[in-house]
């Protein structure tokens, strides 16, 4: 049963390392830095020259002049070396009374959220932790806030919003979506803030 | 649930379903070796190894060689994770894989678990990653496939003593077919925005002027095998929610049909091999509607949302401008529907990647991933352990619908004995056994109640997901349990190989003795194994055992948990 097999055991966990270990990698990452490279290096996003991040990893926003992302539990928020979700469950009190409840009573302070009406995602944390997108019906809450920081009015911000909405991918796959990184990105290319903040980070850049 | 929502899912069936037909010609051709492309290398690696490829292998000899393979296979991998720290290809500068995560992750790898304790952009250096885990899941699924194959050839053959060379099985599965596949599939998702490069991590400014430190790495070529080979071991903790990973909806479209397509397409070449094409398709029939049955439950309970956390504001209604449901753990870009349709997948096949966390479904919506586990992985299955315990099941059925009419119960022309059947039992036994005794021993010791995220029901839903995950070699998890440490690395370890190996050997011994017998002609009294009243026969089998087994079990968690959830009890 075993006599006589054992050559071939070693021999061809070595080869078949080798082939799916080292050449099949390296085939697609010759074939990837080559026909991709933006892709293959992280989709990196530049603002000025300097690169502020990826556009398919979420980060974090806390000013009012930006829209803001879900909540995180990557790390301390938004960490790209330590995806993960809260892991918590239906029944679990830390989640429904103090994760959600404390961003319910956030985004209702700041937006004027209505009980009942908090879009979904807007509470909760997403599964990476890292999750690049919000629901469209999240960033409309999140307009008068944005407009009223940028001392714009709440239509400019709402069509500027519009245009970044993305659809379902081919039209059926997928969710609509805006991704909050480069929409702050655009917003800050077309409507340059006017208050203090934006003097101090102006200066920083 | 949205119309949209079932677009996709039905979009996702007949895609499978087109696709089952030339899987299934294109893998029968690999095995039975009419392909040939690269027959100079498939040579010189029989050379070198000293394999006589015309040898036709006695079932023991079958089970040995696979058993020496992933034996040599496991501790090259325990090796080079405790030697981590010396080899190349580790910018991050991380440091040995302590010893008894060592173990696990060989162990988990080797037997197509991919239950991952660590945190990988922490643990595991690109060198490891690529050289052996990506490695594992091309050769444990090869493995697999190998071993469907013989038992197919086992019940296809009349008083033969072999059931074809495990080596050229071995060699041809990764050559042919999933070395093809992986390159077609790492490339698509590299156009969408999966990484593949060996920079070390990136630090960046963000737009407001913080730190952010982006992890990086060869994911794409993991990620391609990591469905194709129903293996689910993630690049990064977050698995196939990572962006970097599972970057839009048309990868996860991808992920999720690559999952299917080669447990779906052997069905096709199974029934070619054994000449009743209309069986194969039952088989898949069967397998199909149990799919449906666990995506729609799912999809009915994530949409729903949960009432305690709609209570404190969410609107849990889908609109066109957000999905709406339970959220928690889920990826916008997903949404609800392909979610749940991606969490029914993973575990009907032994994969176990995941799009989203299924710690944090709601109680019956996570109870779906644990039944279809429950169920022995054979909803379309892990590459070619999904047909193997399908067919294990097929011989219960037959065995019991010959009790019931008071005939030698007989499966496309071979009389099922008492041997056979003690076999089959085995097979089905070993399984629930260690499910429920490690579940049980989890719950009473300390070591085991201290690695829980949860409290209440939904922790012994953790303990009892993860003694069904490691087993069933599915690898998903209730991902909030925390399995660094002896306790849990030792018994996951163990858990994966006894699913694996007690089982797969009492599989091959049944191939072995079904390929001695003759075969004898159809006649009226031949039990028929193509009509609807076999598909309703073998579905019942495998839900009644499912239940009988595990009801109980299942009762003392998502059960319970629902029923308290309605009534806005937290722990």
């Amino acid at each position: 049963m075993f006599r006589k097999q054992i050559r071939p055991a070693l021999v061809l966990t070595l080869l078949l390392c080798l082939v799916t270990g080292a050449i099949y990698p390296g085939v697609v990452t010759a074939l990837a830095q080559l026909l991709f490279p933006k892709q293959a290096n992280g989709s990196l996003v530049t603002v000025n020259g300097q690169v502020v991040g990826s556009e398919l990893i979420g980060q974090g926003f806390t000013q009012p002049y930006y829209f803001h992302p879900r909540p995180s539990a990557a790390g301390n928020g938004y960490d790209a070396a330590a995806s993960s979700g809260t892991n918590k469950g239906p029944t679990d009190l830390n989640l429904a009374d103090t994760l959600i409840a404390a961003k319910v009573a956030e985004v209702v302070t700041q937006d004027g959220a209505q009980l009942g009406a908090i879009p979904a995602d807007m509470v909760t944390s997403s599964a990476s932790g890292l999750d690049p997108h919000i629901s469209p019906a999240n960033a409309a809450l999140q307009v008068v806030r944005v407009a009223r920081a940028r001392n714009v009015s709440e239509a400019a911000i709402k069509n500027f919003l519009a245009r970044h909405v993305e659809g379902r991918q081919f039209g059926f796959l997928g969710e609509p979506r805006v991704n909050v990184l480069l929409l702050n990105i655009a917003l800050d290319s077309v409507l340059p803030r006017t208050d203090s903040a934006a003097h101090q980070s102006g200066a920083r850049r | 649930m949205s119309l949209n929502g079932w677009l996709q899912i039905i979009f996702y069936s007949a895609v499978l379903l087109l696709l089952t037909k030339p899987m299934g010609i294109y893998a029968l051709k690999v095995y039975d070796g009419s392909i040939g492309w690269l027959r100079p290398i498939e040579r010189l690696f029989y050379r070198i190894a000293g394999v006589d490829a015309e040898e036709d292998q006695h079932w023991t000899r079958y089970a040995g060689g696979l058993l020496l393979f992933s034996l040599a296979s496991m501790l090259l991998t325990y090796l080079a994770l405790r030697l981590q720290h010396l080899l190349p290809l580790n910018p991050q500068k991380l440091g040995a894989v302590p010893d008894r995560q060592a173990f696990e992750t060989a162990a988990s790898f080797t037997t197509n678990t991919n239950w991952q304790s660590y945190v990988p952009e922490t643990t595991m250096s690109y060198f490891s990653q690529m050289t052996q885990l990506a490695f594992h899941n091309f050769a444990s699924a090869a493995a697999g496939m190998a071993a469907a194959v013989a038992l197919a050839r086992g019940i296809a053959r009349r008083t033969a003593g072999g059931l074809g060379n495990f080596w050229v099985d071995l060699v041809r599965g990764t050559l042919y077919l999933f070395l093809p596949l992986s390159l077609i599939w790492a490339l698509f998702h590299v156009q969408q925005g999966a990484i593949q490069n060996f920079l070390p991590s990136l630090d960046v400014h963000t737009l407001e002027g913080g730190k952010q430190t982006i992890a990086l790495g060869p994911v794409a070529s993991q990620e391609a095998i990591k469905e194709l080979g129903t293996n689910g071991g993630g690049f990064f903790n977050a698995n196939s929610a990572h962006p970097f990973e599972n970057p839009t909806p048309w990868t996860n479209f991808l992920q999720m049909l690559g999952i299917f397509l080669v447990p779906a397409g052997l069905t096709w070449t199974y029934g070619r091999m054994v000449q009743k094409p209309a069986h194969g398709w039952a088989l898949w029939i069967a397998m199909f509607v149990l799919f449906l049955g666990g995506v729609t439950t799912s999809y009915w309970a994530e949409a729903r949302g949960n009432p305690i956390h709609a209570a404190r504001g969410i609107d849990v209604v889908a609109s066109a401008a957000q999905s709406g449901g339970n959220m928690e753990g889920k990826e916008v870009r997903f949404g609800i529907a392909n979610s749940v349709l991606y969490a029914t997948i993973t575990t009907d096949a032994s994969c176990g990647c995941v799009n989203s966390m299924h710690d944090s479904f709601t109680p019956l919506g996570g109870m779906v991933p644990l039944i279809n586990m429950q169920l022995g992985e054979l909803i379309f299955g892990g590459v070619g352990a999904g047909l193997y315990g399908m067919l294990m099941m097929v011989l219960a059925t037959v065995f019991i619908a010959g009790l019931m009419v008071g005939r030698t119960p007989e499966y496309l022309g071979k009389k099922i004995q008492s041997r056979e059947i003690r076999m089959v039992m085995l097979y089905v036994l070993v399984f629930p056994l260690v499910i429920l005794v490690l579940t049980s021993v989890a719950v009473i010791a300390p070591e085991g109640l201290k690695g829980l995220n949860n409290a209440g029901p939904h922790g012994f839903s953790e303990i009892l997901y993860a003694f069904t995950s490691t087993p069933a070699n599915n690898g998903s998890g209730f991902a909030g349990i925390t399995g660094t440490t002896y306790f849990y690395n030792t018994l996951f370890g163990i858990a994966t190989l006894i699913g694996r190996f007690a089982m797969i050997v009492p599989m091959l011994a049944v191939a072995g003795f079904l390929a001695e017998k003759r075969i004898a002609p159809e006649s009226a009294g031949t039990f028929p194994v193509t009509t609807p009243l076999f598909v309703v026969l073998l579905i019942s089998v495998i839900l009644i055992v499912g239940a009988l087994t595990f009801f109980p079990a299942l009762s003392l968690g998502p059960i319970v948990e629902h029923l308290l959830m309605g009534a806005g009890r937290l722990f």
